[in-house]
């Protein structure tokens, strides 16, 4: 099908790397690597879903690691205050929430260009985050926190359920949510969308609340994989997520991409790191080469873009 | 006033020959001829899509004509591009001035002059002696170093003009330049055109205002459905003359229109100011199964109002609907009181070209094709599906993108997405605008459907055939309100023409 054709090129892209780490090393392919290497990207999974939203209505967040790492610092505190984990988690994920409407009423009320609010969101977080906490890691946690006192195996488990009902949910509503057809309306043309009486400010601002929510809930996740938090995660999350969703096909000017894309995006670029380690390439390579892919990935946006400029107009 | 004897004819600084320019299909220009000579103004005039925008665009060379042949200065051009029109001394300054606002006035004379004399630095003084020399040597006063957004709107036309001077030009291609001056400027403006002309510089004029082309230009050519008319001394004509040689057309084409018995009143609007949107005391109303003809020329407020009604430059005054009283602050309170609106652009305002024909059409009323809250794809395309078929929407599926379809079938997939929701009151604004000719008739006998079914639609179009044909009765719009309102029977091309050139018509 040529409609999904650049959700095959990145699934084969996958399976190539897949096979000749199966052809060549031994160890890649066991439970504790995988399950590692998976529960290492649940953050980068479900913020880029948030971020899919984002870069549909042309614009962009790159305030979610710092939102990431106060969320994170936010879990840990409550947990340690006495509060049930699950009130922890609530806790944080209301925060990001807040923390992405924030930045999101500027873009949306205040037509403010959102790299710039988001820049200024990132480092104004990130920087009251290290002067509040002093760098100090937050300890001192209920036993109940770590993986919610479930066994390594059980919070695996349930970190990969979440994950599918995450993305199978965003993937059916953008499809089939009205709210998901007003933002591929608003990121391909808001005048045209205005015009059929979408409320396009209500759209721009409601991608960043989700992805401040999804950011915060996925810093809970993240928090209780260990008995120690620290007040730095978070650090690149903005870069990998915007990656991730522009290798999976998504054009960075709005009005085109797919969940489906965004996720064969993130575990791409996610075994990337982990196969050039296992084939022996030194670890320096590893941006170097996860840059080269997403170039890759735009310039065949911007290549079959042109092309179908060229054919509408003949 | 030029005198040209014929033995010793002096070398025409343009000479256009039968050029012609189809656009997807559409012939902006058929005959486009054109004969300038330096040291004089030269009008060029026409309703809108007469085809005078696309005929000094094939001189600046902003287009390439599809055939017919071209001169400047006695050169024979063949292949034209921008750069080689600037290098024969062609400059053209539009209505809206392209300055640089964050640059100074010094600046934005100067960069494009300097682009010839390379190197990398940039010397301020010289620039700066330059700029002023400039604008003295045009008799204006601007301080060179003023930062061009903070200039009047005449001032940037100066600067505009010292450019085109400083790059040696000798024609001169002014498009609407008095369209957003005060009077005052525009007889500053009119000194310093004389002035150029005694110089030697060739003017092209494009206005749609005749007083002023009567008083200035030394010769006029008329333009009409992109055909060259007639190019006559500007002492042989008056106005009446001009506006019957631009409308001097029979209607050929034959319209779809039958009239049906119009019921209630639809809307009604009476005192409709709008200042932002350059509005005044409008009033008119429209019954169902009405068509209510918009005429007027480009900028005359008809595309104002149909945006002052949908609520995308929404004022505080009431209208009534259907005998209530409402008013109208966002498109969306528009949909939801029953109006549509197919807008003028249609690549920028119109459809949405990423999207599918099916997610196009059921944009506006996606409750109806939703079970709880889900949209329903099996509904949505069988929806898609019968508008397709009935508009003859010609694409191998309702999954294609817009963007792959042809100017007419995006229409008609505007079109379907307001047939879909179903408005008690249409506004359709240059609906057939860009569209070929089969999509054109199709489109029309589409508007008569509506009214049929109960619509009063209100239909602006540039195109005086058109709104006659189509209509039950015409607005015409002059300098931002309604001037007259004519029956059908009483609308007559010259009439329509005259009122929408400002010019009172005994009845």
């Amino acid at each position: 099908m040529k409609a999904y054709a650049r959700e095959l090129a990145v699934a084969a892209t996958i399976l190539l790397v897949l096979a000749l780490l199966a052809a060549t090393t031994h160890g890649f392919f066991t439970v504790d690597n995988l399950s590692d290497l998976f529960l290492a990207n649940v953050p980068v999974l479900i913020v880029s879903l948030g971020m899919t939203l984002i870069i549909l209505t042309g614009q962009i967040d790159i305030s979610v690691g710092s939102v990431f790492a106060v969320c994170s610092i936010v879990t840990g505190v409550a947990a340690r205050a006495g509060l049930p984990v699950l009130v922890a988690m609530l806790i944080a994920s209301v925060v990001g929430a807040l923390l992405g409407s924030f930045n999101g009423a500027l873009v949306a009320w205040m037509r403010m260009p959102s790299i710039v609010v988001t820049l200024a969101s990132m480092v104004a977080i990130r920087d009251g985050l290290r002067w509040q906490t002093q760098g100090a890691w937050v300890g001192d946690l209920p036993a109940s926190f770590q993986r919610f006192g479930l066994s390594q195996t059980a919070y695996t488990i349930l970190m990969l359920v979440v994950a599918v009902l995450l993305i199978v949910f965003f993937a059916v509503g953008l499809r089939y949510f009205r709210g998901g057809r007003n933002i591929f309306a608003t990121g391909s043309n808001e005048a045209a969308a205005r015009i059929l009486g979408i409320d396009t400010n209500r759209v721009l601002f409601s991608v960043f609340a989700i992805t401040g929510l999804l950011t915060g809930f996925s810093a809970a996740l993240n928090a209780v994989r260990f008995n120690q938090i620290p007040s730095n995660s978070g650090i690149g999350l903005e870069l990998k997520t915007i990656a991730a969703v522009a290798v999976g096909g998504a054009t960075i000017t709005g009005g085109s991409g797919t969940i489906a894309g965004t996720v064969l995006g993130v575990v791409l670029l996610g075994i990337i790191g982990p196969a050039l380690t296992f084939l022996g390439v030194s670890a320096y390579w590893e941006h170097a080469i996860q840059g080269l892919i997403i170039l890759a990935a735009v310039s065949v946006n911007v290549l079959s873009h042109y092309r179908r400029r060229q054919v509408s107009h003949a | 006033m030029q005198n040209v004897s014929s033995n010793s004819a002096p070398p025409l600084a343009i000479a256009a020959k039968s050029l012609t320019k189809s656009y997807a299909g559409v012939r902006a220009l058929r005959s486009g001829s054109l004969e300038l000579l330096p040291g004089e103004v030269h009008a060029l005039i026409g309703e809108n899509g007469a085809g005078k925008s696309t005929l000094t665009k094939i001189i600046t060379g902003a287009i390439q004509p599809d055939s017919g042949e071209l001169e400047i200065f006695g050169q024979r051009i063949s292949e034209n591009d921008p750069n080689r029109s600037r290098a024969l001394g062609v400059a053209a300054i539009y209505q809206q001035p392209a300055i640089f606002p964050h640059l100074t006035v010094a600046e934005n004379i100067c960069m494009p002059l300097e682009r010839e004399r390379g190197g990398i630095t940039v010397d301020w003084r010289s620039r700066k002696q330059r700029a002023k020399e400039l604008i003295h040597s045009i008799g204006a006063n601007i301080d060179p170093d003023r930062l061009a957004g903070t200039l009047s709107m005449a001032e940037q036309q100066v600067v505009e003009i010292a450019k085109a001077i400083g790059a040696k030009a000798r024609i001169l291609l002014m498009d609407e330049p008095t369209a957003l001056l005060s009077e005052r400027e525009t007889e500053k403006l009119f000194t310093l055109v004389k002035r150029l002309r005694s110089e030697g510089v060739a003017i092209i004029y494009i206005s749609h205002r005749l007083e002023e082309i009567l008083s200035l230009a030394d010769r006029i050519t008329v333009l009409r459905d992109g055909e060259t008319i007639a190019c006559c001394n500007a002492g042989d004509v008056d106005r009446a003359k001009l506006i019957e040689l631009m409308v001097g057309r029979s209607i050929e084409s034959v319209f779809p229109k039958r009239t049906v018995v119009p019921g209630d009143v639809a809307i009604a609007v009476k005192d409709l100011n709008n200042p932002e949107a350059g509005l005044h005391d409008i009033s008119f109303s429209v019954r169902k199964g009405e068509i209510f003809g918009l005429a007027g020329l480009v900028g005359s407020g008809r595309t104002e109002l149909a945006r002052t009604l949908f609520g995308i430059t929404p004022v505080h005054t009431s209208i009534t609907l259907h005998g209530r009283e409402v008013t109208i602050g966002s498109p969306a309170e528009a949909i939801a009181k029953g109006l549509g609106y197919l807008p003028e652009d249609r690549r920028q305002h119109g459809v949405i070209l990423d999207m599918s024909i099916a997610s196009n059409i059921t944009l506006a009323s996606l409750n109806d094709v939703a079970k709880r809250g889900l949209l329903d794809s099996n509904r949505e395309q069988s929806v898609a599906e019968a508008y397709r078929t009935s508009l003859r929407i010609k694409a191998p599926a309702t999954d294609t993108v817009a963007g792959a379809l042809s100017g007419g079938n995006q229409q008609k997939v505007a079109l379907a997405r307001w047939l879909a929701i179903k408005p008690g009151i249409m506004i359709l604004d240059e609906p057939t605008q860009g569209v070929d000719v089969g999509s054109k008739s199709e489109i029309h006998e589409l508007i008569v459907e509506f009214a049929e079914r109960g619509m009063a639609v209100i239909l602006i179009s540039s195109e005086l055939p058109e709104v006659l044909g189509m209509s039950d009765r015409i607005g015409v719009f002059y300098n931002g309100t309604i001037v007259a309102t004519l029956s059908r029977e009483e609308a007559t091309q010259q009439k329509v023409m005259s009122l929408a050139f400002g010019h009172e018509v005994q009845a």
